[in-house]
């Protein structure tokens, strides 16, 4: 671990820079000890295997600001329009270089049993049920950059959905950034409870106001009581010359489901660490991931899928396109308890090489405690099928559009899955436009790709 | 002008050390004519419709091949579809993620558009696919399936024919089309690709039974061995290859010079 004279942000003066808020006094003890742990370990040591093939010393290495409120109302309210659901959102929380932006978000009207609030507003409102969660799954003593962000805490998004509510629209999360000359950073944070049998959608979207250089330290801890049913997509579209590491915590009660839908194609250096713990039996996990990158982007995502119970499904399907001098790290954990027989685990990583110097490092990483379980894991790598597009070609299709159309319907096997639309149409126009392909292409269903799937 | 005059071709293997395959063929086909091609595998059959098409697998290292009376093999495979080289596939590929609907319509404008006709919207490609999915005997669901995907070796050699009918070439090479298929499927695509025969176009079928050319029949049949086309003659020759095999060949085949 690095001490704390090695890095500029792990400083009690930089802490103290943060501006106060109103918060109780439970919130500034949980704050104060996890800065005072960052303080202690710094951020992690590139040789920790953890971080052994995303280089760490770009963000550690800059002296980053606490972002500022953005001053330019204009320029924020532009942005959002580029980010808004509009209509399809339940409410739409917007937060511009982690402040919460009250007047560019849209409370909407939500159904009984639901609250959407700030972090802050939810200290002050729902005191009982913040502290029962907040800080309890992501723990500030595993990882580092969860110390920075809960030291850091000072705003974020609050989520509880009441036993047995049903929400229909997606809630929306939508971070932007405005980078300014200085490199700053902001820690944003979400906590999201769903009671017993509740049923909802949260989306995070990341974007910028424009480029430059900044530093995004994200945690999300989700909750899901029994039965219930949480669709969680992330949509990371940051500047290119920005930095991205969030920690996503997942906590699953028995016989309930979590599917999540994640995509990467912003950021110089992203780090997503998404675990999911199923801790009752017949909890129902499907992982799905995305990247799109190119130039000199490095995209690592590290997943853990933590069976802690019997009779637990679990999926994960990531799918990488890299192109130019672009690279990707997978790796996907899958650790089966002793107690969780009948587990039944699969996990696929496909990646495209779109040049001669991108690079994919994909590993599982299975343990396995149990005997009666059912784990499988695949990988492929390679570049776009000669024989397909031979095949395209012999009907005409020119030597480029059919290498565009393959590498579009690789990527669309993850976007379709994507039940929330703007999102989807979102990333699907972006791999058209990325692509010279015409914005009303149409995918298959997934009965058939269920079904190569299936043969792993 | 015949349509398509090989005179001396040879290929090999694109790749380091890659075998000799076509060792000088020689064919002319004229418009309206049916040629079949017949030999003992590894006899280069398959190889040359796929060279005829384009498939940079294979590099051509000597000869020439004129197609309407322009070098053909100067043209990459798009450029030969545009102009109207169609090749049904022996093992046709599978492509996920892709409808057949969305490639077919894609192919089919793309080669309108090189021929200055007007490209057709949605509508008017639906139009024109439903008879031929008739022809075929297939079931229009199988559009918005991906591309061969699932899909029985009957059903992908159905799928070649029914793309030959909607996209409507000029010069139709088979490559073992009757491979991999029972009676029953065999008589619907045979039958489907004999009906598109027309004055303006012409047949090459690749082809190891002679079963098929039953439905499809030849004006000229060519037997080939070791990349080279051995023995010419009308429709009796693919009988006798059926009845007795290729051993006979070796006594009609003069040696070569």
């Amino acid at each position: 671990m690095t001490r704390l004279a090695d890095n500029h942000m792990a400083t009690s003066t930089w802490f103290g820079q943060l501006p106060l808020s109103r918060t109780p006094s439970w919130l500034d003890e949980l704050r104060r000890s996890a800065a005072e742990r960052f303080a202690a370990t710094g951020f992690p040591s590139p040789k920790s295997e953890e971080w052994r093939f995303t280089q760490l010393s770009p963000i550690t290495g800059t002296s980053f600001r606490p972002a500022e409120r953005e001053t330019n109302a204009r320029r924020a309210a532009e942005a959002v329009e580029q980010f808004t659901f509009g209509r399809q959102a339940a409410c739409e929380l917007v937060f511009v270089n982690g402040h919460f932006e009250a007047p560019l978000s849209k409370l909407g009207r939500l159904p009984r049993g639901v609250q959407v609030m700030s972090l802050a507003d939810a200290a002050d409102v729902e005191p009982q049920l913040v502290r029962q969660h907040l800080a309890r799954y992501a723990k500030f003593d595993a990882n580092p950059f969860v110390a920075l962000n809960t030291g850091s805490l000072q705003g974020g998004a609050f989520i509880h959905v009441a036993r047995g509510v049903v929400v229909e629209q997606p809630i929306h999360l939508l971070f932007l950034s405005s980078p300014t000359d200085e490199p700053t950073v902001a820690h944003p944070r979400v906590l999201a409870v769903a009671d017993e049998g509740a049923i909802a959608t949260l989306v995070e979207s990341y974007g910028a106001v424009s480029d430059g250089v900044y530093f995004n330290n994200a945690v999300t801890e989700i909750v899901a009581g029994a039965d219930a049913r949480i669709d969680h997509c992330k949509l990371q579209q940051e500047s290119i010359a920005a930095y991205h590491v969030a920690t996503m915590q997942v906590h699953l009660a028995r016989s309930s489901t979590f599917v999540s839908h994640s995509a990467s194609i912003g950021s110089r250096i992203t780090r997503n660490d998404l675990n999911v713990c199923m801790t009752g039996e017949r909890a129902d996990a499907t992982l799905n991931g995305l990247v799109l990158i190119s130039g000199e982007q490095h995209v690592d995502n590290h997943t853990t899928l933590d069976h802690a119970a019997p009779n637990c499904p679990s999926h994960e399907l990531y799918k990488h396109v890299l192109g130019g001098k672009s690279s990707a790290v997978f790796k996907g954990k899958i650790l089966v308890h002793s107690i969780a027989q009948k587990t039944d685990s699969k996990q696929t990583s496909k990646t495209l090489l779109l040049s001669d110097e991108a690079v994919i490092n994909s590993q599982p990483a299975l343990e396995i405690y149990a005997d009666d379980v059912k784990c499988t894991h695949g990988s492929t790598v390679g570049p776009v099928d000669e024989d397909q597009v031979f095949y395209l070609r012999s009907r005409g299709v020119s030597l480029e559009a059919s290498r565009h159309l393959l590498t579009y319907a690789f990527a669309a096997d993850v976007t379709r899955r994507i039940k929330v639309a703007p999102v989807r149409e979102r990333l699907e126009s972006y791999m058209a436009a990325q692509h010279g392909l015409p914005q009303d292409l149409r995918i298959t269903d997934l009965g058939s790709h269920d079904e190569a799937a299936r043969n792993l | 002008m015949p349509l398509l005059a090989i005179k001396n071709l040879h290929a090999r293997v694109a790749a380091p050390g890659g075998r000799d395959i076509l060792q000088g063929v020689d064919l002319t086909i004229n418009p309206g004519e049916v040629h079949a091609i017949m030999g003992k595998n590894g006899s280069g059959k398959s190889t040359l419709a796929q060279v005829l098409a384009g498939r940079e697998a294979y590099e051509v290292t000597a000869g020439e091949v004129l197609y309407e009376g322009k070098d053909l093999l100067d043209k990459s495979a798009e450029e030969r579809a545009r102009d109207g080289v169609f090749l049904a596939f022996q093992y046709p590929v599978e492509i996920p993620g892709v409808s057949t609907s969305y490639f077919l319509k894609a192919a089919v404008n793309a080669i309108r558009k090189h021929r200055g006709e007007k490209e057709l919207d949605a509508m008017e490609f639906l139009k024109l696919v439903k008879e031929k999915m008739k022809l075929l005997r297939m079931t229009p669901d199988f559009m918005n399936r991906a591309i061969n995907e699932g899909f029985s070796g009957g059903e992908k050699k159905r799928n070649e024919i029914f793309q030959m009918a909607v996209v409507n070439p000029k010069l139709a090479l088979m490559d073992e089309t009757d491979s991999g298929l029972d009676v029953d499927a065999l008589k619907t695509v045979a039958e489907g690709a004999a009906s598109l025969r027309r004055p303006d176009n012409a047949f090459l079928v690749v082809t190891h039974y002679e079963r098929m050319l039953q439905y499809i029949v030849p004006d000229f049949v060519h037997i080939m061995r070791e990349g080279r086309i051995v023995l010419s003659g009308g429709k009796e020759l693919a009988a006798k290859v059926d009845q007795q095999g290729y051993d006979w060949v070796e006594n009609e085949v003069q040696q070569p010079v």
